[in-house]
């Protein structure tokens, strides 16, 4: 764990020269040019490439624990569900992934989140960096009160894609997010005009549109209807030969369908009366559902499925 | 059709009837109160206009001051003038220095001590009577550059909009829902930009009829020009050399003097003032409609 040998992918401030960090070695979804991810090419036996460490990690909400011992691995290309009940400390550990808490006020994050081997809480990282290159969906579709175009454009002129090249991105992240045929005659429309699933689906677009290399999705189905949420599940698969995917729901036949590795979280009561969330099995999705390793993992998914 | 047995849902007829006669005096009586509230803003205006429009005109709005105060004629031309430029320059100096102030009370202090000691000082001044502002300006301002000016009584209206400038930028921007905020910082905004792209013009519509509705405040006010401005009898535009009037102080020293066609220069000057002040308002609803439009598109 010692990020700052140099060789490192940087993700210190590079507020002076944003474009020249996509010159820098190690990320496969950095630049200006079209991301074929060499990771493509292999084949799927393949090792798998670590794109988070978790190590003891440890959120405190103004001095409590809200989630300890958390200790995960979260591959390259694969789609990672978190699941678990309310408050098993599932979206907080999602949100130390790309550095979210940062603005929860009171927020405490402990422990080591490795990104590609370097620490993301290192005193050098820059949380905004971070931010573009880890995407994040929300569990309420959040479109700017802005027209749909400026919705997707909104990222990529934050790193200083000029105004020429902006109206092929939105085009082409429409696109992945399967927006595109239904948004195409209207982009001058408030992207608040479209219907819910039409807005979480522009909300992808627009985390798509920064080309990053994580998505990480919060219950992004959650405030969906049955349709919307299997178009999101058909998009997520094919988002996810280009893009690593980290999903949070509560919804275990969405994990079930959807992701190739799952963590099951919970929450404890510890001995001061508190409840704690905790990380108590990951594992092959398949695997997981079948066969469950742990006593309260089988009792979750088996209460469920009946 | 409910089924035989199954759950009643019609209430009682007694307890229906009450229910019928409670609505129906409450309704009464919110009406009546309405209608209450209305009858001074309707008299008012009335009142003003019918009065004011024996004296008003072209010339009226343009003459200097009549030298002497009990024979007809004159004009409030210095004070329409006055008005206009004490109240603009109060807005420049106030309206962004609000603005910012609301901005970091919201989007930077948040809880913190210094932020929560800005946001119990501005509640506290906005609580100030006013002719204190004026009395704090002149000790401060007047008595140091031995003269009065309309950029004192700008410096005094200032002080009166700052307070509610920075409260009304904090609560528009308390109501952005913090979703959005998210929403940007996860592109890899930075809060600079985030508030500038996001934020902002999502509370615009709400700050800027905030502002106007502090203009129109202090373009109304007149304790703490009394001591600040001084008195001119002709149109003086300049802010820093000379003393300077304004509509209220005119409506002031004219409605309190013995003469009758001092008192209806008074009525005039107060029509023009309440004109002045109505095409303020009307000019924030205008901007508020233009920005929620633009949010809708």
């Amino acid at each position: 764990m010692t990020p700052e040998d140099g060789s490192m992918p940087t993700l210190v401030d590079t507020t002076t020269n944003v474009i020249d960090v996509t010159t820098d070695v190690g990320l496969p979804l950095t630049g200006n040019e079209v991301p074929d991810s060499p990771a493509l090419e292999e084949e799927p036996e393949r090792e798998r490439e670590l794109v988070f460490e978790l190590r003891d990690l440890e959120v405190k909400y103004s001095g409590h624990t809200a989630v300890r011992e958390v200790d995960l691995d979260i591959a390259a290309q694969e789609i990672t569900a978190f699941i678990g009940p309310s408050g098993c400390g599932k979206t907080t550990v999602l949100r130390c992934l790309n550095r979210m808490h940062d603005l929860t006020p009171g927020a405490e994050v402990i422990g080591q989140v490795n990104y590609h081997g370097e620490s993301l809480y290192g005193s050098k990282v820059d949380a905004a960096e971070v931010r573009r290159r880890i995407g994040m969906v929300f569990q309420k579709p959040n479109p700017f009160p802005k027209t749909i175009f400026d919705n997707v454009a909104y990222g990529p002129k934050l790193n200083g894609r000029k105004r020429s090249e902006l109206s092929e991105i939105v085009e082409r992240a429409l696109t992945r997010a399967a927006l595109w045929d239904e948004v195409k005659d209207k982009l001058k429309n408030s992207g608040l005009s479209l219907s819910g699933g039409q807005q979480q689906r522009l909300c992808i677009a627009r985390a798509l549109a920064v080309e990053p290399d994580v998505v990480l999705m919060d219950e992004p189905c959650s405030a969906l209807d049955p349709i919307a949420t299997a178009r999101i599940e058909d998009l997520m698969e094919e988002l996810k030969s280009e893009f690593t995917i980290v999903i949070v729901t509560h919804n275990m036949q969405q994990a079930a369908r959807t992701s190739d590795r799952t963590a099951f979280f919970t929450a404890e009561v510890d001995d001061q009366g508190k409840r704690v969330g905790r990380l108590v099995e990951y594992d092959v999705t398949e695997k997981l559902f079948t066969a469950p390793a742990d006593a309260r993992t089988e009792g979750y998914i088996t209460g469920r499925f009946g | 059709m409910p089924p035989p047995g199954g759950p009643q849902l019609t209430t009682p007829r007694p307890r229906s009837r009450r229910r019928k006669v409670s609505n129906v005096v409450a309704t009464g009586v919110i009406a009546l109160t309405f209608l209450i509230a209305l009858v001074p803003l309707v008299f008012l205006v009335i009142y003003v206009v019918q009065q004011g429009s024996k004296v008003i005109s072209w010339s009226f709005l343009t003459d200097d001051l009549p030298f002497v105060d009990r024979l007809p004629g004159g004009g409030m031309g210095p004070a329409v003038v006055g008005t206009l430029l004490i109240t603009g320059a109060a807005a420049v100096m106030a309206i962004p220095l609000g603005v910012l102030g609301g901005i970091y009370l919201n989007e930077y202090g948040g809880t913190r001590p210094l932020a929560r000691l800005i946001r119990f000082l501005a509640e506290v001044m906005t609580g100030v009577p006013s002719i204190v502002m004026g009395l704090f300006i002149y000790t401060l301002v007047v008595l140091n550059t031995k003269e009065k000016t309309g950029f004192a009584g700008a410096l005094a209206l200032a002080c009166l909009m700052l307070p509610i400038v920075i409260r009304t930028t904090d609560q528009m921007l308390s109501l952005v829902p913090g979703e959005l905020r998210e929403g940007s910082y996860a592109l890899g905004s930075r809060r600079v930009r985030t508030i500038r792209t996001v934020v902002l013009p999502n509370a615009a519509a709400g700050i800027v009829s905030g502002a106007l509705i502090a203009v129109a405040r202090a373009a109304g006010e007149t304790a703490p020009l009394l001591f600040t401005i001084g008195i001119v009898r002709e149109t003086n535009t300049s802010l820093f050399h000379g003393q300077n009037t304004a509509l209220s102080v005119q409506i002031f020293s004219n409605a309190t003097s013995p003469f009758v066609p001092a008192q209806d220069r008074a009525w005039g000057a107060a029509l023009t003032l309440i004109v002045i002040v109505f095409l303020f308002t009307i000019m924030a609803r205008l901007v508020t409609a233009f920005f929620a439009r633009r949010q809708a598109a």
